[in-house]
């Protein structure tokens, strides 16, 4: 029987130590072990980009990373975004556009967005398709999703002059 | 959807990764990114008995100019190899092909080293090592060696390192000044692997082509490189008449497999189509 490893692992700010099968997917580490459920699983091999988390600060596919490997690594999912009654900006976008239906994809979606968003606040369309461009939607056809990135960068910049 | 059990050890530092290998040899699978090998685990389509983890190996981790040489760390990953300015002026051939290597969030995590040891035989960065005629740094507990891309990739998932190697390094010669390139490929989707893909780098000197290196991917185990097409274009002017010649000519040279993505008589056209396509750019770029 393999050993289990102890590994810690800084999630949305908190800090986990736990025993962990080596062959623990990171989405499962997540959803599983630490109830976070906001990351999807679509299809396990890494080929729909739902599981997208950030792991220090790239977009990372969960179901494509070994829980030990993100030992000492800092990841933040979707319910690192906000609350319902404080969206992220991100959030509020694909909101306002609906850029979503049954919501399957979206957590990925949204992960792929914050870290382009940090990277580039001003996309443009091709920086955005490229950003999401690994990501699968069976309900949209894409273009509300593409929409609701364009309008998360103007409210993003609309908060940083308010401020 | 699950692995299957392994044992796992992660390494430290260099030597110790070198060590473990030779203590577990072809028990052992080395995990690096794990873009491929992870996929190919969850589905149970390869197992493990022990994976060495070698991702926290930030000594392999570089990108630098040595000479004549541009030195790439077998764990760069492929997002830091297409952002590199260094690889934008002395390899823009790999830039190019990078554009197409799968998505954004895989190019954070995989690595130019772990797609090279892979080998899929639809992968984009095996064609573009023949294309610049890259050296492959693999060592062991017991020494290193040098392997010319022409001798590392020997069939589907298959390389010329040993059980107890790592590749540590990628050497890929600075091309003399002018030279011009092409990388293209076709697949159902952007990000997909290629049905076909094609390289082209060539030099232009006194009005006629030299150094012309024409190669494909997806159109048999072992072909990368197709010499007997590039001596039909080695010393002419370039010209669409020749390159079409030369399309003809390598359309016949491979053998490419049917699959359930195109059959072999697609993949022959595909293999004309590109090769036009390269070898004009390439040639177009070599004027600039």
């Amino acid at each position: 029987m393999p050993s289990t490893q102890r590994i810690t692992v800084t999630v949305n700010g908190v800090r986990y130590e736990r025993s962990v099968e080596p062959r623990l997917l990171l989405s499962d580490f997540l959803r599983h072990e630490l109830s976070l459920t906001g990351t999807h699983v679509g299809c396990e091999h890494g080929i729909c980009g739902a599981c997208t988390v950030l792991l220090d600060g790239l977009a990372t596919r969960s179901c494509l990373c070994l829980a030990v490997q993100a030992d000492r690594a800092s990841i933040e999912t979707v319910e690192s975004l906000g609350r319902p009654d404080a969206l992220h900006p991100v959030q509020q976008a694909f909101w306002e556009k609906h850029g979503l239906q049954c919501g399957f994809c979206t957590p990925g979606m949204l992960m792929c967005a914050v870290e382009l968003l940090r990277a580039n606040p001003n996309p443009d369309r091709d920086a955005i398709v490229e950003a999401i461009g690994g990501n699968l939607c069976r309900c949209t056809g894409y273009q509300n999703i593409i929409a609701a990135v364009e309008r998360a960068a103007e409210l993003q910049h609309a908060m940083a002059e308010a401020a | 959807m699950k692995p299957a059990p392994f044992e796992y050890e992660r390494a430290a530092d260099l030597a110790s990764a070198l060590s473990a290998l030779a203590r577990y040899g072809s028990e052992a699978r080395v995990l690096a990114g794990g873009q491929s090998l992870i996929p190919m685990l969850n589905l149970r389509l390869a197992s493990a008995e022990r994976l060495i983890d070698v991702g926290r190996l930030d000594e392999l981790r570089y990108i630098r100019v040595d000479g004549d040489e541009v030195h790439i760390g077998a764990l760069t990953t492929h997002n830091a190899v297409l952002q590199s300015p260094e690889v934008a002026q002395h390899c823009p051939i790999m830039v190019e092909a990078y554009r197409l290597v799968s998505h954004h969030s895989v190019r954070n995590r995989g690595t130019i080293g772990g797609s090279l040891c892979h080998n899929d035989p639809a992968s984009e960065m095996p064609l573009v090592a023949n294309l610049v005629g890259a050296t492959l740094i693999a060592r062991s507990a017991s020494g290193e060696r040098a392997i010319a891309a022409d001798k590392f990739f020997k069939g589907n998932f298959e390389t010329a390192l040993h059980p107890n190697e790592l590749l540590v390094e990628i050497r890929v010669p600075i091309p003399p000044k002018g030279h011009g390139w092409s990388f293209q490929e076709v697949s159902q989707r952007k990000g997909d692997f290629a049905l076909v893909a094609a390289g082209a780098v060539l030099a232009l000197d006194g009005g006629v082509c030299r150094h012309v290196r024409l190669g494909f991917r997806n159109v048999g185990a072992t072909t990368f490189r197709l010499p007997a097409v590039e001596a039909r274009i080695e010393g002419q002017p370039p010209g669409a008449a020749l390159f079409a010649a030369a399309a003809e000519a390598a359309m016949t040279a491979v053998d490419p497999p049917s699959d359930l993505h195109a059959d072999e008589a697609y993949r022959r056209d595909l293999v004309k189509v590109l090769a036009e396509r390269v070898l004009a750019t390439a040639a177009a770029r070599a004027r600039q």
